[in-house]
């Protein structure tokens, strides 16, 4: 098997970076279209963990053919992945503030436009389809490198996500991680079926070796996502969703919201208390 | 006749002599029968079942094109053109990636297995996702060449295939150009325009039947339906008086459509369409009857060109 000439970045301080995204993602709440904040918190953490030491990426080279792929199938979290890709240097953090204006790269969903983005998302359901055609490329190929999915629990409503993941299992694809988002809301509510047990046993039950952990525990993270994987592997990340900004947590309403500047200050205020 | 290989079997065969040639092409299976005992047996490394699961399949395939790779992905008409439309929409056609998504079972060409498996809409959806070429071959020897020419095609294919066995058109040493529809028979007082292999085989009936009465049918096989070799349509908008499309497929949105869209721009002139308007009725029917009680037949063809001729 060849090796991805690839290193993981090393980022000192996931943490750190972790909050760099939240704030980044805050910001970008402002513009005129607001953003879909709430997921893009609970996964503030899991991104940073990716971005700052297990992804094998160069900022530099992003499109280089040896790299491990990242696929933001909960694509609606884009506002994470911009924040953590800006920051990480694939493009300029001051490109952050047009999102969603006029002109702007920055859709609401992951555009292919965007250095950093394997692959454009946004419609629930088809990311894993993806990133196994991605894993069975690098399986051909002989590589080692890995593809990692992050799917949201409510997305995990969408049947093609079961598709895939038996077909995964079937095939034992490996180099193939899926991560699911587990912050248990949707827009309506509750995800009726989004306990992490419940959603880990279903992943398992396709024939992934599947692992629960806690999403904001970056020691955790970091063992639970490293590679390599020898077959598919799951790892359900019990999250909160609005993580970080108290009047957020654990509500709905956070999914999609415009933040005003008292509510900016006040969500920046919280966040920086609860560091 | 029946000694004719079918679509699925020529293009298997095509298939093949492209793996062997190619490193990068994959055969990939819905659990649809045909591929794994040839060319999966071939080219295990290339070579993966999905199993009944068609969106999985295309989604994958948009992964693996992303990479580089490009796969032919195999599936029936309905499940890989309508069932997996969003995937092939945003997961293929989107980004421009080299997936060619081939589909059996097109139009009524399922014949006794009843409506669930009749797709006449497959064309008109896929004809409005902009950059994806698709492909009507109408017989087995003109669905080798298609699929030999793909390997150098740049973008995503659909390429639309029967079920059954049907009768040669073109000679082994045909050449066929995508994007360049091929005029089958001479005869400018109509042209009529078909795709697939039934409504080829039933214009080439018509434009003899018509003959003998002294009308001049011409027949463009327009095996590429997307993009529309538009040369040709207008070429024969301008020198019949009146142009008639045939398709296995609704008359909404296919080739029919195609056609009176473009004449309408360039070259106005009367266009007669003849295809699946409804659903055929009456039961059981093959392909060809199935066809027939829609009006696509060499008979209904002629009656209905020769009436269109006279109300000229």
């Amino acid at each position: 098997m060849s090796r991805s000439h690839l290193a993981p970045p090393t980022c000192p301080d996931t943490v750190a970076l972790a909050a760099a995204v939240r704030e980044q993602v805050l910001q970008m709440a402002c513009g005129p279209e607001g953003a879909h904040v709430g997921g893009a918190l609970s996964s503030a953490d899991i991104l940073a963990c990716l971005y700052g030491g297990i992804l094998r990426v160069d900022p530099r080279a992003p499109a280089a053919p040896d790299r491990d792929r990242f696929v933001l199938s909960k694509g609606h979290a884009a506002v994470g992945l911009y924040a953590v890709l800006a920051l990480r240097g694939f493009f300029p953090v001051a490109e952050l503030a047009g999102f969603g204006r006029d002109g702007s790269r920055l859709t609401g969903h992951p555009p292919w436009e965007l250095p950093g983005v394997d692959f454009a998302t946004g419609s629930l359901g088809h990311g894993l389809a993806v990133g196994l055609g991605f894993a069975l490329a690098a399986q051909r190929a002989g590589t080692d490198q890995r593809t990692v999915v992050l799917l949201g629990d409510g997305e995990q409503q969408e049947g093609s996500v079961w598709e895939a993941a038996a077909a995964a299992g079937r095939m034992a694809s490996p180099g193939l991680l899926a991560i699911t988002d587990c912050n248990g809301l949707q827009i309506n509510g509750t995800v009726p079926d989004g306990d992490a047990d419940r959603i880990a046993a279903r992943w398992a039950a396709c024939g992934w070796r599947t692992e629960i952990v806690d999403g904001h525990d970056h020691a955790a993270l970091r063992e639970a996502l490293r590679g390599p994987d020898a077959g598919p592997r799951a790892v359900v990340a019990r999250t909160v969703k609005g993580k970080g900004v108290r009047f957020m947590q654990g509500q709905a309403r956070s999914h999609h919201v415009r933040l005003t500047e008292a509510l900016h200050s006040r969500a920046l205020r919280q966040l920086t208390a609860g560091r | 006749m029946s000694a004719a290989p079918s679509q699925k079997d020529a293009h298997i065969a095509a298939l093949g002599a492209v793996m062997a040639g190619r490193d990068d092409v994959w055969c990939l299976d819905s659990d649809v029968g045909g591929y794994r005992t040839t060319l999966g047996e071939r080219f295990p490394d290339r070579y993966r079942d999905f199993g009944i699961a068609e969106a999985t399949m295309i989604g994958a395939a948009g992964g693996l094109a992303a990479t580089g790779q490009m796969p032919f992905a195999h599936s029936l008409a309905g499940f890989a053109a309508v069932r997996a439309f969003e995937q092939l929409k945003l997961d293929v056609v989107a980004p421009g990636l080299p997936v060619r998504v081939v589909a059996t079972h097109s139009g009524l060409s399922a014949g006794h297995y009843g409506s669930s498996h009749h797709v006449c809409e497959d064309v008109a959806a896929l004809r409005a996702l902009p950059g994806l070429t698709v492909l009507t071959p109408a017989d087995a020897v003109s669905t080798g060449l298609l699929v030999a020419a793909l390997v150098d095609h740049p973008g995503p294919a659909y390429l639309r295939l029967g079920r059954k066995a049907v009768p040669s058109v073109y000679p082994r040493d045909a050449v066929l150009r995508i994007g360049e529809a091929v005029r089958l028979a001479p005869g400018d007082d109509v042209t009529v325009l078909a795709s697939g292999p039934v409504p080829v085989q039933v214009a080439l009936a018509a434009h003899r039947a018509l003959a003998a009465d002294g009308v001049g049918a011409g027949v463009l096989d327009v095996h590429t339906v997307a993009p529309l070799d538009t040369a040709a349509v207008v070429d024969a908008a301008v020198r019949s008086r009146l142009l008639v499309t045939v398709e296995d497929h609704s008359t909404v949105g296919g080739l029919g459509s195609a056609v009176a869209e473009t004449v309408a721009e360039l070259a106005p002139c009367r266009v007669v369409r003849a295809g699946v308007a409804s659903p055929p009725a009456g039961g059981v029917g093959g392909h060809e009857e199935l066809l027939s009680r829609v009006g696509v037949s060499a008979a209904s063809l002629a009656t209905t060109i020769r009436g269109a001729l006279a109300r000229r």
